[in-house]
């Protein structure tokens, strides 16, 4: 090892040579990203036991977090990990226990999709995104603060109040959907 | 200071060598609190005052076979401990111990902290259920639905802070607390006279939060043989046992920034991270003597307390300070 190799490896760890290294950094930790969104995903599509299913999504949901954070959106992050993980996940894990169908493992009726077209169809899907991906020319939007909360509160209740209205509509028919399915189960 | 690898390193390592040495020595400060109040001596035969106990019963945790069940979901079995470890370290990243010291201060602070907090509840489930053990599975069930009750007081009190603050930055959180005691969150102010109550809903928040006495439902011993960790053994308890008491260290440090002025001294003279420390402890303190003096409740009491009581009292708090903020 040659003098100039020990200075690198000192500057590495110690002064601006972190710097020479952060794009190569920044990626790798974007793969990790990637890969723990898409191997949760996946978990949680092809598990057979319902919890594992759930743990799969939880995976998901961090690393979509972590790819908000990584987009400079901490509070957006935060707010996944709070609500995804900490409410749905918890919330859907709770639902399991309580039903307990972990030995009673049946294979639901296969729809249309499932077979030849299922896979042809994924095949379009996916040739059309990355088509779009690749011909798609991405601007780089100035970055405009560092995602403050009080300005994210101010567009959410200003600019863009009406989105805010419509996804507390979604939360409503939710319930409003859990209520029927709950009224049904009782007159059985 | 510029953000090097030895930098994120020494903060990695700083954290979780804080988390251990606080579990392992809580540990033993527990013990010996316990049988001072029950009038028994508690540890005290390794090492003066029993100090060699923590060291000891670590080496026989980690030598220990680890023994997953039969029939156990080991993926998740495995998976838990680690997962009730994670959000107690990564909390410690932003919690500022004084005005420098502090890995990673960030605007959105509080946040932070419970949105890995609420990893714990899935720590939980995944343990009971992946043991196979039908008091691990009831425990879990109980010890999460706890966890989801009383976060939400919690979560109204901190907005009402804040609200009355305008930041989520813990360490511009102690900064506008900065000057004594009588700046400190904790005394009513005049537009929130209710700060003392917000303070103990925190507290017994905080308390139950920890899954800890009189709150133990989760590992109630007389009728759950040990809870959520029943199957585990060797290291795997070990690291829920570290992250309870990491846990009780954030626990304590929250509520040390958000009402007693962090790093502050009751006087305004000499600010240090030796006042943190000493809050802390104190708080810590106090939990460790609740515990081991108040009977354990039942989980009726215990969510009605919550849903009951905290809530509509911080809802109200909540309600009222947004109000008076408006007047003054």
């Amino acid at each position: 090892m040659n003098p100039s190799d020990t200075t690198t490896i000192i500057g590495f760890f110690t002064g601006d040579g972190f710097a020479g290294y952060a794009d190569a950094i920044a990626g790798i930790v974007f793969l990790v990203m990637l890969a723990t969104t898409l191997v949760g995903g996946i978990i949680a599509c092809t598990a057979e036991r319902l919890v594992r299913a759930v743990a799969g999504l939880a995976l998901s949901f961090i690393g979509v977090a972590a790819i908000y954070y990584y987009l400079n959106s901490p509070f957006v992050a935060m707010m996944q990990m709070l609500i995804y993980v900490g409410a749905v996940c918890v919330t859907i894990a709770f639902a399991i226990m309580l039903a307990a169908p972990e030995d009673t493992k049946k294979n639901g009726p296969s729809g249309p999709l499932s077979g030849p077209l299922g896979l042809i169809t994924a095949g379009l899907v996916t040739m059309g995104m990355t088509g779009l991906a690749v011909n798609t020319t991405f601007s780089v939007l100035p970055k405009e603060n560092m995602g403050e909360v009080k300005l994210i509160g101010i567009e959410l209740l200003t600019s863009y109040s009406m989105v805010f209205e419509l996804v507390s509509i979604v939360l409503l028919i939710a319930i409003i959907g859990s209520l029927v399915i709950a009224r049904h189960g009782r007159s059985k | 200071m510029s953000l090097t690898i030895l930098n994120v390193v020494i903060a990695v390592v700083i954290a979780i060598a804080f988390a251990a040495l606080n579990a392992a020595y809580l540990v033993w400060a527990e013990r010996r609190g316990a049988g001072r109040i029950q009038r028994r001596p508690g540890p005290n035969v390794n090492g003066p005052l029993g100090l060699l106990q923590p060291p000891a019963d670590g080496l026989k945790l980690m030598t220990k076979q680890l023994v997953i069940p039969g029939g156990a979901d080991k993926a998740l079995f495995v998976v838990a401990p680690v997962l009730a470890m994670v959000p107690a370290i990564m909390s410690f990243v932003t919690i500022p111990f004084s005005e420098n010291v502090v890995a990673r201060s960030m605007n959105i602070g509080v946040l932070m902290i419970f949105a890995f907090a609420s990893l714990g509840g899935m720590a939980i489930l995944f343990a009971g259920w992946g043991s196979r053990n039908k008091y691990g599975v009831m425990a879990a069930v109980r010890a999460v639905s706890q966890n989801i009750s009383y976060e939400i007081p919690m979560l109204i009190t901190v907005i009402t802070i804040v609200m009355m603050t305008g930041t989520m930055n813990l360490k511009e959180l102690v900064a506008g607390q900065s000057g004594g005691i009588w700046n400190w969150n904790l005394l009513p102010s005049l537009s929130s006279p209710l700060m003392p109550v917000a303070f103990l809903i925190f507290f017994v928040c905080t308390l139950a939060e920890t899954n800890r006495a009189p709150f133990d439902l989760g590992e109630a011993e007389s009728e759950l043989v040990a809870g959520f960790h029943t199957e585990y053994g060797s290291m795997g308890f070990g690291l829920f046992f570290m992250g309870e008491y990491a846990n009780i260290v954030i626990g304590a440090s929250l509520i040390t920034i958000l009402f007693l002025g962090g790093w502050g001294c009751p006087l305004g003279l000499f600010p240090s991270v030796w006042w943190f420390l000493l809050k802390i402890y104190l708080l810590i303190f106090s939990f460790i003597w609740i515990r081991w003096t108040f009977p354990r409740t039942t989980i009726y009491g215990l969510l009605n307390l919550s849903w009951k009581i905290l809530i509509p009292i911080s809802l109200f708090n909540l309600l009222l300070t947004a109000g008076l903020l408006k007047v003054f």
